[in-house]
């Protein structure tokens, strides 16, 4: 059933390509870990799965102003993050599998997306791991005069480790161009933010280093491109390490493993009803930017591509044992 | 020509700092101050702060920042006060530094340098005393390096620089004043060095017990018993190929080592050296190590916890009574 | 533990001479008792102890100046244990009978066949050492023979001692070396022609004997086929650069030692012959040198004027060729047609089949005959 289109004028144009990409970056997030949750249970992936479903406009509205030149740390929740990047899906796909056609040749998982040619420098285990990597990454664009911005994503596990608060007041201390994005989805592993943070205000916290803060609705991927710009403006122009706040939730649980007993029912149904697809999908079917067509062939896109990478996956080599002791240093 | 350890290390920081505009100090106090142990001094006035930076007291953010410098193209040198303090920066070593090449798949290199300082006998007590070298040594993906000679001092700082893989370099504190020749042997990070010769029994050691066991080698001299002794220089990887090759000579072999005494280096060496070299061994492998105590504040106390040359002298007699 | 401390006793005392304990360790003391007399620039003083117990160790002697305050002496008080010293490491003690023996040594015993049932430990609960198994192959070599006839007690022991290290030895070659043999009858005509020229320019102490010759051309015969002048080291067979020939000698009274002749492709017959004459006498007088008898590459046996025409010899690990010269003989012989009476030995190789074969062993034999036609160019 087609609903009748508006007529065509240039500056909706670009909002409908610009909106065709966002709800398309969205959905391929979904869709992937919604097949590897199948995968994991199928056992064709191991050890940690953490999917980041209902997080999608995070990532992908955050992402979307970032440049080629700009730098990306992340977590373990990573695939989101990396997908949005660009990383091809079939190697991501392949990683998971342990293949070594895999983004990080089968050595690091799901947990440790790399990709240096589009400077995403991981995927990390340990909370707040990546925090001061991050704020080195940007250590060396300032001393070069590269007008690059880091990107560190983390969440509500983070902020309370030791290594939060010294990255925040080196970066501050150094004016250093951190863009610190805060992914709050209420919950660390089990633990709900009320019992770990006794002081749940970010914004004020992050005056405290002298860090400018904002906090965005994380379910809506406008809202979260629009702070995310600000922000990356900010540091851009040399004020120093900026930190974006965003309200998020996490549908699925902690990860695979998890018995997901720390939440309510009640709880995850509602936040549900803000699901950041269904939000967008609703918001474009308004202003007349999306119909079921369209979606449909969207859906038919993201499917292609997703059976092209578990096939890729699939298909893959497995790193021969010979190949062991490979790379732990460079000589 | 004659100079100092302290004086070397300052010369080769220089030397990298003019050569390389990629490479920079980061620290605590090794600015302003002059570094905690001087070794920095002068080099703010010489570089300016972007190059010589005064890292707040967060070990783990710069030693992290460090690794992310090197990620992109830099060459830091990362000053951690000592290897105590190290510890807060343990994460980032073993989690980061260590694994980032592998776990990325080979696609990155962290060029990284960090020297510290390590060692006991000034009477700092527990917590300023360590010789955790051996935990360092147990990581692969860095390499760690124990310059005993101010030549080494000197050299293995732009050797180090060089690698593009992560270094750690321990400086043990009693050997700043000491005063040497600055040339080197060229020998290459990761090869051990033969300090003196002889055929009557290997002596291991490296860092700040190398004067012990050199002054150890010369009272056993006089007593017809003539020590080879073998500064190992490189603790991870280590070389056994150059100890065996005095073991195959000597038959008997004793490892100083200023590390506690269980799970140490010596322990490392002496099963490599069974491993390799059974056949060779004419008396089982000794160790004079510290004992198993925090160290105590008590010069005497100290000296009795510490390896010292009457223990080293001890436990070759004993082997060749 | 207390301290029993070199006490002040004066105001401007800073150091004290201990002239004598008057208690020992073990002695029960009771505060007040007189422990030590002190010397100091005043006079000779009676000092007393301040705790009571036991002493436990006294830490100065008497003539020893020490400090005001320095500790002198241990005292447990009563009723106090001494910390217990570390309980020493266990070891789970050793099957009965099993041999203490260092790696190294139990290398070298084998590599010099020395019977380590002979050999007598000198390191810690009896462990045999390097030292101990050289001393060992030393005395093998050196233990003189007896004056009296062999059948002596005494001598008997003596000469066990030996028989049994060469028992261990030629058991274990047999054991583990697979021998195959070569023989080869050669002519020595041109040889002993030429032995008896040279001998008539010469006194008596300067004759050459045709073992040297023999000698000679062995080693030059093993530059043809080097890989039989070779020894095991271990695992692999290592080829010589030199030419050391063990020359089996036998002593009187029984026994066998193979003492090297150095470099013996490049020695002259005369330096050969007086090299040989020392090696002999100072085998039978018991002074070989512990080298001697490990330097050599390949051994000659000779069973001489009073031996029997072939010998069929065991290679000396860690050999892998040995070479047996049997008894000159008459023989008949056919030369261009014609039979002739000559002096023939009968030269056999035994040689290690892991490391050769018959045809190259066989090469070293014609060449070995050829050359002794030529005596002239040994």
């Amino acid at each position: 059933m087609t609903t009748k289109r508006a007529p065509r004028r240039p500056g909706l144009e670009l909002e409908r390509e610009h909106a065709r990409v966002l709800l398309h970056q969205m959905l391929r997030i979904r869709r992937f870990e919604e097949k590897a949750a199948e995968l994991y249970s199928l056992g064709k992936i191991r050890g940690f799965l953490h999917l980041y479903i209902g997080e999608e406009a995070v990532g992908v509205g955050a992402m979307q102003v970032l440049r080629e030149d700009d730098r990306i740390v992340a977590t373990y929740r990573d695939h989101g993050h990396a997908l949005a990047r660009g990383l091809p899906m079939g190697a991501l796909m392949a990683e998971m599998y342990g293949k070594a056609n895999g983004c990080s040749r089968g050595h690091g998982g799901s947990m440790h997306f790399f990709d240096v040619s589009r400077r995403f420098y991981g995927g990390y285990a340990i909370v707040g791991g990546g925090l001061p990597i991050a704020v080195g990454l940007a250590l060396a664009d300032a001393m070069r005069g590269e007008p690059s911005v880091t990107a560190c994503f983390f969440g509500d596990g983070a902020v309370v480790e030791g290594e939060f608060h010294e990255s925040m007041n080196l970066a501050a201390l150094w004016r250093l161009p951190v863009l610190f994005l805060y992914e709050n989805n209420l919950y660390a592993m089990g633990t709900a933010i009320e019992r770990a943070q006794a002081q749940l205000d970010m914004e004020l916290r992050a005056r405290g280093y002298g860090v400018p803060a904002q906090v965005v609705d994380g379910m809506d991927v406008v809202a979260v491109e629009e702070a995310t710009r600000r922000g990356v403006e900010a540091v851009r122009n040399g004020e120093g390490p900026h930190l974006v706040e965003f309200k998020t939730y996490r549908f699925r649980a902690h990860s695979m493993a998890d018995p997901d007993l720390y939440r309510t029912k009640d709880e995850i149904e509602q936040w549900k009803k803000q699901d950041p697809i269904a939000l967008f999908d609703a918001r474009l079917r308004e202003q007349d930017l999306l119909d079921d067509d369209a979606l449909a062939a969207l859906e038919r896109e993201v499917a292609d591509e997703l059976d092209a990478a578990v096939a890729f996956a699939e298909a893959g080599p497995w790193e021969p044992v010979e190949d062991l002791e490979r790379d732990v240093l460079t000589q | 020509m004659t100079t100092t350890y302290r004086e070397a290390v300052r010369a080769g920081m220089r030397e990298a700092l003019e050569g390389d505009e990629r490479v920079f100090l980061m620290g605590e106090d090794v600015g302003r101050y002059g570094g905690a142990f001087a070794v920095s001094m002068g080099l703010l006035e010489e570089f300016g702060p972007e190059r010589i930076r005064d890292a707040p007291l967060s070990e783990s953010a710069f030693v992290g920042a460090g690794i992310g410098a090197a990620l992109a193209g830099m060459r830091p040198i990362v000053e951690v006060m000592t290897i105590n303090f190290s510890m807060l920066a343990l994460d980032q070593v073993v989690n980061n530094a260590a694994a980032l090449r592998y776990m990325s798949g080979g696609q990155l290199s962290v060029p990284l340098v960090v020297r510290m300082t390590t060692g006991a006998g000034r009477q700092l007590a527990a917590q300023h005393a360590h010789s955790l070298e051996v935990w360092y040594a147990h990581v692969p993906g860095i390499k760690a390096v124990a310059p005993a000679t101010v030549a080494d001092a000197h050299g293995m700082v732009l050797a180090a620089l060089e690698d593009p893989d992560p270094v750690f370099i321990f400086e043990n504190a009693i050997l700043y004043p000491l005063e040497g020749e600055l040339e080197s042997d060229g020998l290459p990070l990761d090869r051990a060095a033969v300090r003196r010769t002889g055929c009557d029994v290997t002596l291991v050691t490296y860092g700040g017990s190398l004067g012990k066991t050199l002054e150890a080698a010369e009272t056993l001299a006089g007593d017809g018993v003539h020590a080879e002794v073998i500064d190992l220089r490189s603790l991870r990887p280590l070389d056994l190929d150059t100890v065996l090759e005095s073991v195959a000579k000597t038959h008997r072999v004793v490892t100083v080592d200023e590390g506690w005494r269980t799970a140490s280096l010596a322990a490392e060496i002496g099963m490599q050296i069974v491993e390799r070299g059974f056949d060779l061994l004419d008396w089982p492998p000794q160790r004079v190590c510290s004992a198993e105590v925090p160290m105590p504040y008590a010069k005497h106390l100290e000296d009795a916890a510490l390896p010292s040359a009457e223990r080293i002298v001890s436990a070759v007699r004993a082997m060749v009574a | 533990m207390a301290e029993f401390v070199m006490p002040m006793l004066g105001a401007d005392m800073s150091a004290g001479t201990l002239i004598a304990w008057r208690k020992q360790p073990g002695d029960t003391v009771t505060r007040g008792d007189i422990i030590a007399e002190v010397h100091t620039d005043k006079a000779d003083i009676e000092v007393e102890v301040f705790t009571s117990g036991i002493v436990e160790k006294l830490l100065a002697e008497p003539g020893q100046q020490v400090p005001v305050g320095t500790p002198l002496a241990f005292i447990r008080e009563d009723g106090k244990a001494p910390v217990a010293a570390a309980a020493p490491e266990r070891v789970p003690p050793l099957e009965p009978g099993r041999l203490l023996i260092s790696p190294s040594a139990k290398t070298l015993a084998a590599e010099l066949g020395v019977d380590l049932a002979v050999v007598r430990g000198s390191g810690p609960g009896g462990r045999i050492q390097r030292r101990d198994v050289e001393a060992a192959a030393a005395a093998v070599a050196e233990r003189p023979s007896p004056p009296a006839p062999p059948v002596a007690v005494e001598g008997e022991d003596r000469q066990a001692g030996m028989r049994r290290a060469i028992a261990a030895a030629m058991a274990r070659s047999k054991r583990e070396i697979p021998h195959f043999y070569l023989s080869e009858a050669i002519d020595m005509s041109a040889a002993t022609r030429w032995l008896a020229d040279e001998n008539l320019h010469r006194p008596v102490q300067e004759r050459l004997l045709p073992g040297v010759l023999m000698l000679k051309a062995v080693a030059l015969a093993l530059h043809e086929v080097p890989e039989l002048n070779a020894v095991w080291q271990g695992e692999r067979v290592v080829q010589s650069e030199a030419v050391h020939l063990g020359v089996a000698i036998f002593l009187r009274g029984g026994g066998l030692v193979a003492p090297a002749l150095h470099d013996v492709d490049g020695q002259s017959l005369d330096e050969l012959m007086h090299g040989f004459r020392d090696l002999v006498s100072r085998a039978r007088a018991g002074s070989l040198r512990s080298s001697e008898l490990s330097d050599p590459t390949i051994t000659v046996t000779s069973l001489g004027e009073r031996g029997a025409e072939s010998v069929l010899p065991i290679v000396f690990p860690p050999q892998v060729a040995i070479v047996g010269l049997g008894r000159l003989v008459e023989r008949p012989w056919v030369s261009e047609g014609q039979v002739l009476a000559c002096p023939v030995v009968t030269a056999t190789l035994a040689a290690d089949h892991r490391v050769t074969d018959g045809h190259r062993a066989g090469a070293f034999l014609t060449t070995l005959a050829r050359l002794l036609q030529e005596p002239d160019d040994l």
